[in-house]
């Protein structure tokens, strides 16, 4: 019960230190729009993003060949990916925006398999909603379905390494790849604008100062529902997780 | 079959989750909540006012009710697979108990 009174207080303290610095303003968030990638950016993107899915897709047959009774869990991380960047959230600045939902995959799977999960949800929104596109899904590729799970494994292997906690490392895991997930598309969006005055930096202050703020209530969503996945996972099916970890070692 | 699980507790879980994403609602009261893409739209044309999307999209949602119907369509899908997934685990997970309790004297 300690732990969850600590948790809690640290979560209002959060909570108050984001609201005094987080003020209604617009974000910047979600995925970068159909055709609002210079071509050239556009197509070096999708240069960076095609081998990871290549390495994904490889991955992915691999563990399905070795593993076949995972592919249940497999279907369970696209899905969540799925339902979270299905869910555009209000945050603090007034605007909305939406989890990514990598985490989880990344952690059981190791993070190649996420380029193509990830692929696969942005394909779809770019195709029937309209959102994010074809010509940026290179650089949305690389935000949400290649750094933000590199992040999320590494970030969990560190917090396992240091602590042993496991909640904690998933929470920390899902949470910090959500953000890095934007901070990365801002970056994009700078390279590709530079501001007049100030340059990439100025530009890249402005896109992720913004909305930096917008994830962080999103990102510790993302890091709590994640976790909430993992449990269920530990009451019902132990077994699968311990072969996962055997998967992860030979890869 | 509940079982005391080592880590965080669920429904505390979800109850966060819930306040996440209700609490911007009643503290930033005059804001539009509108999506962010329109707004990024926004800054680069700040930015780089020139600046022509040279592609649109093959498919636009007719409305935003057809959109939020792709959305809703979207989160249903995936919230179908994960409860499938979950419901099966569970219930293999219970036949084993059932079968040989002794082995899950922990749980």
């Amino acid at each position: 019960m300690k732990k969850h009174q600590g948790f809690s207080l640290a979560m209002m303290a959060g909570l108050s230190g984001y609201l005094v610095v987080g003020s209604p303003a617009p974000a910047h968030a979600m995925h970068i729009m159909e055709g609002f990638l210079p071509v050239g950016w556009a197509i070096f993107w999708w240069v960076v993003y095609l081998p990871f899915l290549v390495w994904g897709l490889r991955s992915l047959a691999r563990i399905t060949r070795q593993h076949p009774e995972t592919k249940l869990l497999l279907a369970l991380a696209g899905a969540f990916t799925f339902v979270l960047s299905a869910l555009k959230i209000p945050s603090v600045t007034g605007s909305c925006s939406h989890p990514t939902g990598t985490g989880l995959g990344a952690v059981l799977f190791g993070p190649a398999v996420m380029s193509v999960l990830g692929g696969l949800v942005l394909l779809f929104q770019a195709l029937l909603l309209a959102h994010g596109g074809l010509t940026t899904l290179g650089a949305n590729g690389v935000s949400m379905a290649v750094i933000g799970p590199f992040m999320a494994y590494g970030i969990y292997r560190l917090v396992m390494h240091l602590s042993g906690r496991q909640s904690l490392a998933i929470f920390l895991a899902a949470a910090l790849a959500n953000l890095l997930t934007y901070v990365v598309t801002s970056a994009q969006l700078a390279l590709a604008f530079p501001s007049a005055t100030g340059g990439v930096l100025a530009a890249f202050a402005k896109f992720a100062g913004i909305f930096a703020l917008t994830q962080i209530p999103l990102a510790i969503s993302e890091g709590l529902l994640t976790v909430l996945v993992w449990n269920w996972l530990q009451t019902y099916n132990r077994e699968e997780l311990q072969v996962l970890n055997l998967i992860k070692q030979e890869s | 079959m509940s079982q005391k699980s080592q880590g965080w507790n669920n429904g505390l879980l979800v109850v966060a989750v819930v306040v996440l994403a209700i609490a911007p609602l009643f503290l930033v009261r005059d804001a539009e909540f509108g999506g962010a893409d329109g707004e990024a739209e926004a800054a680069i044309q700040e930015i780089d006012p020139n600046y022509q999307p040279w592609f649109s999209p093959l498919v636009e949602p007719a409305s935003g009710e057809i959109e939020s119907l792709l959305f809703a369509l979207q989160a249903g899908l995936g919230t179908g697979v994960i409860g499938y997934v979950i419901g099966l685990y569970r219930g293999k997970r219970e036949r084993q108990v059932m079968q040989n309790p002794s082995e899950f004297k922990d749980y």
